[in-house]
């Protein structure tokens, strides 16, 4: 991924900063457009309070050519924009990304490691950020620029760092640029919507996905479940045969999925709590005498509510999964589940690997062990 | 100009025995093999250029075993080899001469399949096939299919990474492992991901597979499995042309379609396999595609009708569309058994591994036929067209010393190539031995000190395969000095070294 001469001078005041930072060790909190400030922890700046690190100006496509379905662009670039462009040609990420605002960067949409509806989809048009990852350079702890993977389908030459980045919040470095795998957008679509309770609802999920139906999404709230097919226009057809319940209309199912994505549907208008609980979608329900809205065929379950943590965490621990609190933090509550002790060791370990001197977005995603 | 490699030589034997006996103080004499006509068996793996008799091979039944197989080990300060099934191309595999190699080939149990959520939990040593046939009679498959599938374990599989024919729709062996439970070289227990769409920290597991066994030691593995498609058909297209073959290939993708499958065998390789396989190939097309379509019978008609529509525009020509079940088989057979048939033709094959953007097809297989003429040697190509994944076979005579400089020297021509139009000297195969000094040529110095850093973070003590996988730094030195490419130094920045 070359460093176009116009850019320069931009790499060239990220290197300064944190080389600076590095040598004073000056903790920095890498913001872009802040649209997922909300998420995780409150940076704690381990020894002072944190300066921030903008890489937007570090911004743009480098390179994308449709028949390769890549896409290598800087992290500061408009994630909208990317979003556009490969629309365009017929393709879209298969994450299908929340932005939770419009200054969402493709580096923070990378960092944050949030996925949308078509996350538990069928089918190889559906996945994690970390299953699309490809390539990435990364501005490490030490001001030094590493790049990792690339920007081929398959490769297995050093460990596997790009997936790595996914979900990691800057926590080990700066994101520079990356490179994603894109699908195509599917020939044909159609959502539809029936009664049922979350029970039943998953039961069908379940049933529909063994059956292989085109299922890209779904979403489970207040007796609806809303499912959306996507696929082959034969594979779709056979999908509403099944599904049966009725159509929403393009326009309807356009606003809804991008509504659930962003969380601007009526359930998350609240201000209790917002659980993320992360289970197995074959996990029985929460039953916490909460409202909940479920997605990905019951593995992602949204939770208001003002029980203590422990309650929610160790439900969702019985269940096989965790929790996380998302908004409407009331203070106090670490964001994310904490580790196990070898997990976080571990992980520290891997992050000093990283960042030795722990100046990045510290305690973003959980305290740092000592190492 | 083989590497010379970290752990070869000859055995220590007082070193020997003192191992041999503090391992019989847990394990039954049977798990403890160190006669040489034992541990002969061992010497090599899928890559047979390389031999190293272990010191010992032990073989854990549990996973009680492994641990403290791994804390004698810890105790003594041995190096540990993990080893499945031995079919890695890439010497990932290779024994050490004063380590203990850990065959996991005897935890093959399927401890648990749940078809409602569609996942196997199983024992490292089970074959990548066995789970596919333990998951059959709930309509299930595992998806990843290498062509050793029969042979190869998903213990082998998670330290590969491992791809397959059909891994262009349905991923590669990260897209398809859920979590993996396991040991740290200390024998502390590990597990990465859950049955859970994610975890609540650093998705570890995206480190662990594809690590070929450098970071930790794996007991179990939960996989993803996913229905049987109804139905699945092959379409075999002739071009006139190789480069109109990779047009279309691009095409195809352009079209928006994710095909089950797409391959390409050139006419060098037709023309080898066919004598043995009889798949129908045709011989006078410079290259064939075998594009497959999976999924119902209404979605395999519309998919079929799309890919025919654009291959026929693309310059096919010829198209068979296998019309049953067994005609499909015998289109794959070739291409399956392209590495068998490489064995047949010639005394000894060695296959390359680099993945290259697609639109560097035509280029590369040009510069490959230059190279057959360079270095006198003959060239037959199968590759994952669809995901850029090549794979060169290098015929040659290993009785022939000069033949086998004149292999080595052409396959590290492929892998320089490779990382030159923007690829990667290994898609599938791994590092291993095998590639262990292009990664020097890869990856600049800062990002391999990277490496060096996660591998020290799992395994400080450096005891957990060594010498694979990722290069030190000192050996890229050594490689940057002996390696002048194109008139100029590879490693400017060494000199100071």
């Amino acid at each position: 991924m070359p460093t176009t001469p116009q850019h320069l001078p931009e790499l060239a005041r990220l290197v300064d900063q944190v080389c600076m930072a590095a040598a004073q060790r000056q903790p920095l909190t890498i913001r872009a457009g802040g649209t997922k400030d909300f998420y995780g922890n409150a940076v704690d700046g381990n020894t002072g309070v944190a300066e921030q690190l903008d890489p937007r100006s570090y911004s743009g496509v480098i390179a994308y050519q449709p028949t390769e379905l890549v896409i290598t662009a800087r992290a500061g670039t408009p994630l909208r924009e990317i979003e556009t462009l490969i629309a365009a040609q017929g393709q879209m990420f298969g994450f299908e990304p929340p932005h939770f605002g419009v200054g969402a960067t493709f580096g923070g949409c990378i960092a944050a490691g949030l996925a949308g509806p078509r996350r538990a989809g069928m089918g190889p048009a559906a996945g994690a950020i970390r299953d699309f990852m490809l390539g990435a350079r990364v501005l490490n702890g030490t001001g030094q620029i590493q790049q990792f993977g690339g920007t081929v389908m398959k490769n297995v030459a050093g460990y596997d760092v790009s997936r790595l980045l996914a979900g990691s919040m800057g926590t080990l470095g700066v994101l520079l640029e990356a490179s994603v795998k894109l699908v195509p957008r599917p020939f044909s679509e159609d959502t539809r919507r029936l009664a049922c309770d979350e029970v039943q609802a998953r039961a069908l999920l379940s049933r529909w996905a063994r059956a292989s139906l085109a299922v890209s999404a779904s979403c489970w709230c207040e007796g609806q479940l809303v499912v959306r097919l996507s696929g082959a226009h034969s594979a779709v057809m056979h999908g509403i045969a099944v599904v049966g319940g009725e159509d929403l209309s393009a326009a309807e199912a356009t606003a809804f999925w991008s509504g659930v994505r962003e969380q601007t549907v009526d359930f998350f208008a609240q201000s209790f709590p917002l659980w993320r609980v992360s289970v197995p979608a074959t996990a029985d329900s929460l039953a916490l005498g909460a409202p909940e809205l479920q997605e990905w065929g019951g593995a992602l379950r949204w939770v208001a509510t003002t029980l203590p943590a422990a309650t929610v965490r160790a439900r969702a621990a019985t269940l096989g999964g965790h929790a996380t609190l998302f908004r409407n933090n009331p203070g106090g509550v670490v964001a994310l589940t904490p580790l196990s002790a070898i997990q976080q060791s571990l992980e520290s370990r891997v992050r000093a690997a990283f960042d030795p001197h722990g100046i990045f977005n510290s305690g973003r995603m959980h305290a740092n062990a000592a190492c | 100009m083989q590497p010379v490699l970290e752990g070869m030589g000859a055995i220590d034997l007082p070193l020997q025995q003192r191992v041999v006996a503090a391992l019989r103080t847990y394990l039954p004499a049977d798990a403890v093999l160190f006669e040489a006509e034992q541990t002969r068996p061992y010497e090599c793996d899928g890559l047979t250029l390389y031999r190293q008799v272990p010191m010992i091979v032990v073989l854990p039944a549990t996973e009680a075993d492994v641990r403290e197989i791994l804390r004698i080990a810890s105790a003594l300060g041995v190096p540990v080899v993990p080893r499945g099934a031995g079919t890695g191309l890439s010497g990932g595999a290779l024994p050490h001469a004063a380590g203990i190699l850990l065959s996991l080939a005897k935890l093959n149990r399927v401890l648990e399949l749940d078809p409602e959520a569609r996942t196997a939990r199983v024992e490292p040593g089970v074959r990548n096939l066995a789970i596919s046939q333990a998951a059959e009679p709930f309509g299930l498959y595992y998806a990843p299919d290498p062509s050793s599938q029969v042979a190869c374990t998903i213990g082998g599989n998670v330290a590969e990474n491992s791809g397959g024919v059909h891994c262009l729709k349905y991923g590669l062996t990260v897209n398809n492992v859920l979590a993996v439970r396991g040991y740290t070289v200390l024998g502390e227990p590990v597990e990465f991901g859950s049955a859970a769409l994610d975890g609540p920290g650093l998705d570890l597991l995206s480190l662990i597979v594809g690590s070929e066994g450098t970071l930790i030691v794996v007991t179990e593995v939960l996989v993803r499995l996913v229905p049987k498609p109804v139905l699945a058909r092959c379409i075999m297209a002739s071009f006139a042309e190789v480069d109109a073959a990779g047009d279309a290939v691009a095409a195809v993708i352009a079209a928006g379609i994710i095909p089950a499958g797409l391959e390409m065998m050139d006419q060098a390789a037709t023309r080898m396999v066919e004598p043995f396989v009889k798949a129908g190939y045709d011989l006078e097309a410079a290259a064939i595609l075998l594009c497959e379509s999976d999924g119902t019978v209404d979605e395999v008609a519309e998919e079929i009708e799309r890919m025919s529509t654009v291959l026929r525009a693309h310059g096919a020509t010829r198209l068979a569309v296998s019309a049953n079940e067994a005609e499909r088989l015998r289109f794959w057979a070739g291409r399956k058994n392209a590495f068998p048939a490489a064995g047949r033709v010639s005394p000894d094959y060695y296959c390359m591994d680099g993945t290259i953007p697609r639109h560097q097809l035509g280029r590369v297989l040009g510069a490959i036929r230059d190279m057959e003429v360079k270095y006198n040697l003959r060239c037959p190509n199968v590759f994952h067209a669809g995901d850029g994944n090549l794979h060169p076979l290098i015929l040659f005579d290993a009785n022939d010393a000069d033949s086998v400089a004149r292999a080595d020297a052409f396959g590290v021509a492929i892998l320089e190539l490779s990382i030159a139009v923007g690829g990667t000297v290994t898609g599938e195969h791994g590092v291993g031995v095998e590639k262990i000094n292009q990664l020097c040529l890869q990856f600049d110095e800062v990002t391999r000190a990277a490496f060096i850093n996660i591998r020290l973070a799992f395994d400080p003590t450096q005891r957990l395969n060594p010498g694979k996988a990722i290069p030190t730094l000192h050996r890229c030195a050594e490689y940057g000095r002996a390696h002048v490419h194109h008139g100029a130094v590879a490693f400017p920045e060494l000199e100071r070294f």
